[in-house]
This record gives C-alpha cells, structure tokens and sequence, in this order.
C-alpha cells in the first residue's frame, strides 16, 4: 500500500492552489495539479477546489475536457473532496447563474437566507449532524473558515444521510456532506488553521483506506 | 455564529516588513511569511500583505514572499498594493492569496472592480476605502496614500464599489492612521449601515477597546491593525478576549497539533 496517497487537484484557473497543495503536503499526502483528463490517471482521490460562480468554473472544465473524466469518478464511486464551490457543483444546478452542474447529488445550489451580511466571509461553527471519520479529533461546533454567498442544499429521501454539518448564517445551510467515498465541505479546510489540517489529515486516512 | 475576525496588516517594502505613521519614517520589523506564521500561531483570523513598493519590477518578490507565506501560515490572505489588471490579480492568487485589495486603480478605473469579480468571484475582491474627515459626518476619498484627494464621497463610493462587485470592503481612516487614537466609528457606521457586505475597519487602532468599539458602534465585521501587533504592544488573544468580554464573537484559536 503507498503509504502517501496521490491526489489529484483539479486546477481550472480558479485562483490559489498554493494552499491546498501545502496542506495535503503537509498531512501526508502527495498532490498533483490536474489541469487535463491524463493528469487524473493513477490517482487516489480527486479534489476541486475552487471559488467563484459555477457557470465559469463549469465552461472551464469542460474547455479542459474534464467534466466527463469527474463524472466518471464520481459515478465509480472513488475517493472524492469537494471544496467549496468543488462541493456546489455536486448538485444539478445553482441559482447563481443558472448554470445545470454535474448532478451526482439531488438538490440545488441557493443563496443563503436571510443573511445578515453577503457573502459570508469569516470563521464560522460547523455543527455536525452525524458522527463521521471526517471530523475524528474536531471538536463539534468548532470554527472553519467560509468565504461564499451561496451553499448546495440537499434534497430529496436521502438528503438527512448526506448532510453531514450544518452551519448558520441567517438561517442554517449544509455544510459538509458525505456518501460513500463522496465527500464535500461548503468551507475551506486548507484555510482553517490546526482544525482544517486535521480535516485533510482524516480525508487523507479515508483516501488510505479505500 | 459569524465571528469578529481580528487582522493584522503587514506593510510589506522590499520583501521586508515595516510601518511608519503611514508611508512615512519606515522601520524594518521582520520577514513577512515569519511573522505571518507567529501571528496565525497567536490566533489571527486572516493576514493582510500592503505592497507599499509595488514597483513594477519588484512584484517577483511580492509574489515570492505571498507563496512562501500562503506555505506556513493556513489562514487566508489578502494582498494589496499596485494591483491594476486581472493579469496581475490572477499573479497574485496564483500565488497564494486568496483576495486581492484594490484601491488607486478602482477609483481610477471603477471597471476594474467588475473585471475582477466576474473573473474571480466577488469574495475574491477587496476594496480598500481611504478617507478623509471633510466635516461633520463627511469623508472624502482619498488615494496614492492620502496624499491626493478625489472628491469622491466615500459612502456614496463604498456602495458603489458594491454594486461593481466588492465582496468586502477595507476602510481607513487617514486622519486616524497610525496616531493610536481609536478608529472612526462614525465613518464606519456610515458606511456598514449603507451596505451588504461585511466591512473591516482600518487606521487608529491603539488598544482593545478600540477593537470593540469598531464592532459595536461602527457595525464592522472584521478589524485590522499593524503597528500594535508587530510592536507587540497588545497580544491578538488579549484584543480577542476584550472582543468577549463584550460580548462579541470571536474565535478562540485551537491548539496547533505538533
């Protein structure tokens, strides 16, 4: 078994991947910045980052012809983070743009309610809704780092077994899911100190052991 | 609950770290990603880098010093200082910031601010907001360091800058900056009432209770300093715990795992 897990990090020009690259480093795991479907060959896990509108994000990967090689990972069931707008993109849509996204998991993307300021940038609690190996050592209620006007919203039979965490700003959004091998968090780990090493760290163990 | 988020600012000249009463009688006061890593290490909430060089031909050594930071310090960071075009602003990110502050080149070019967020999203885009005390509940923007006016109202410019698509905005004070005699919380006031997105305050801060005083009276998100922290004149934790006191939220920073 490699004891160092390799993982992809999808890059689609969205910004920094300085951090992402240094936090998976820093916890054990060795990362590849995948910017076409050949870079996701041989790989243990994806990750997509990534922050911004999901039309775009959307229009730039498959400009990169990786929508379908995600999809297909997705659908195989394979180890897979989501960071962010990486997790709004799960869903089938955004009401952001409009924009139809890859919808491996019922429901939509929508504008936080009620907020009393937007976007909703800062350290918030992240209360967890179910025991999971994710946030093994994290202490529940403790603060991530957000930076987002908008948050996937689950729905559907199965929307109570994906939610994993949900946080309030205005009113309580989702924010972390899991299914299987699927996992995704609305903040950003690679920006929340000790407590967002700790997160990776355990993404990297679940990545070990799949 | 949404915590208070407490920011030091790292005026950043040559790859070094310095303040002056702004601009003016720079002292040398360390590396920037070492400092930036002690001040994630004592609770800081985010980093903000002012390239206060920013000469063209100096920027590899702003970008060199945002990527050795983004390395060591896992909190976010914001860059500002010479940025006038998405190219650069993409350099910057590229880099390892996570933001980008704009403030010259917006209020010469307002577009730039809507080029910037379609491009990046506007979380991605600060606004940094000078102004000038013009009278009784009046600020004038002000740019190139306070030393040129504009004529521009800064409230009226602040919910501008919104609608072109500032996720946050960054507001100083000039007549307050690096004297230590607390932040403008009226201009803060002003301007947190007139828009949706969170503002951080900026210039004057001497001791904790300024720090509460920015959040409860002037409606700010977030509160910035520099002088104080790198002088270690207060301790973040201890400006944290005064926030608490006081009933705000803050974020008490977890052990770091060895």
């Amino acid at each position: 078994m490699n004891p160092r897990p390799l993982i992809a990090v999808v890059d689609y020009g969205a910004g920094n991947l300085v951090s992402i690259d240094q936090a998976l480093t820093t916890v054990g795991a060795d990362v590849r910045v995948a910017k076409d479907a050949e870079a996701l060959r041989g790989v243990d896990a994806v990750i997509v980052p990534g922050v911004g509108a999901a039309a775009p994000a959307m229009a730039r990967l498959d400009r990169r012809g990786l929508t379908g090689p995600i999809r297909a990972w997705l659908h195989a069931g394979r180890p897979f983070l989501g960071i962010c707008l990486g997790l709004q993109l799960l869903f089938e849509g955004s009401d952001e743009d409009g924009a139809t996204t890859l919808g491996i998991l019922p429901g939509r993307t929508r504008r936080l309610e009620d907020a009393p300021t937007l976007p909703h940038i800062g350290w918030n609690q992240v209360e967890q809704t179910r025991t999971h190996q994710l946030f093994d050592e994290i202490d529940d209620g403790a603060d991530f780092y957000f930076v987002h006007s908008y948050a996937g919203a689950p729905t559907g039979d199965g929307a109570d077994r994906v939610e994993l965490a949900r946080t309030t700003h205005g009113r309580p959004f989702t924010s972390a899911i899991q299914r299987g091998s699927l996992f995704g968090v609305q903040f950003h780990p690679e920006r929340s100190g000790p407590d967002g090493l700790r997160l990776l760290h355990n993404f990297v163990e679940l990545v070990r052991a799949a | 609950m949404l915590r208070r988020r407490v920011i030091p600012c790292l005026d950043v000249a040559d790859g070094r770290v310095v303040k002056g009463t702004r601009f003016v009688d720079l002292v040398d006061e360390g590396d920037p990603p070492e400092l930036a890593e002690r001040y994630a290490r004592e609770g800081a909430d985010e980093l903000v880098f002012l390239d206060i060089t920013a000469a063209p031909e100096r920027r590899r050594t702003l970008l060199d010093i945002v990527e050795r930071t983004a390395r060591r310090a896992f909190i976010p960071l914001t860059v500002g200082g010479g940025v006038r075009t998405v190219t650069e602003m993409r350099h910057v990110l590229r880099a390892g910031a996570d933001k980008v502050s704009l403030n010259t080149a917006a209020v010469a070019d307002p577009d730039l601010i809507a080029r910037c967020a379609d491009r990046f999203g506007r979380q991605a885009v600060v606004v940094a907001i000078d102004a000038l005390a013009t009278g009784a509940g009046t600020w004038e923007v002000v740019v190139k360091g306070g030393r040129e006016r504009t004529g521009l109202d800064a409230v009226a410019w602040a919910r501008r800058a919104v609608e072109l698509g500032a996720g946050e905005l960054l507001v100083t004070s000039i007549d307050r900056d690096g004297t230590g005699s607390g932040f403008d919380t009226d201009l803060l006031r002003a301007i947190s009432s007139s828009v949706v997105v969170p503002v951080i305050a900026s210039g004057g801060a001497a001791g904790p209770d300024d720090f509460v005083a920015a959040v409860r009276d002037g409606g700010a998100d977030a509160v910035l300093a520099a002088s104080i922290f790198h002088r270690q004149i207060h301790a973040i934790a201890d400006v944290k715990a005064a926030m608490a006191a006081a009933g705000l939220p803050v974020r008490l920073a977890p052990q770091a795992v060895a």
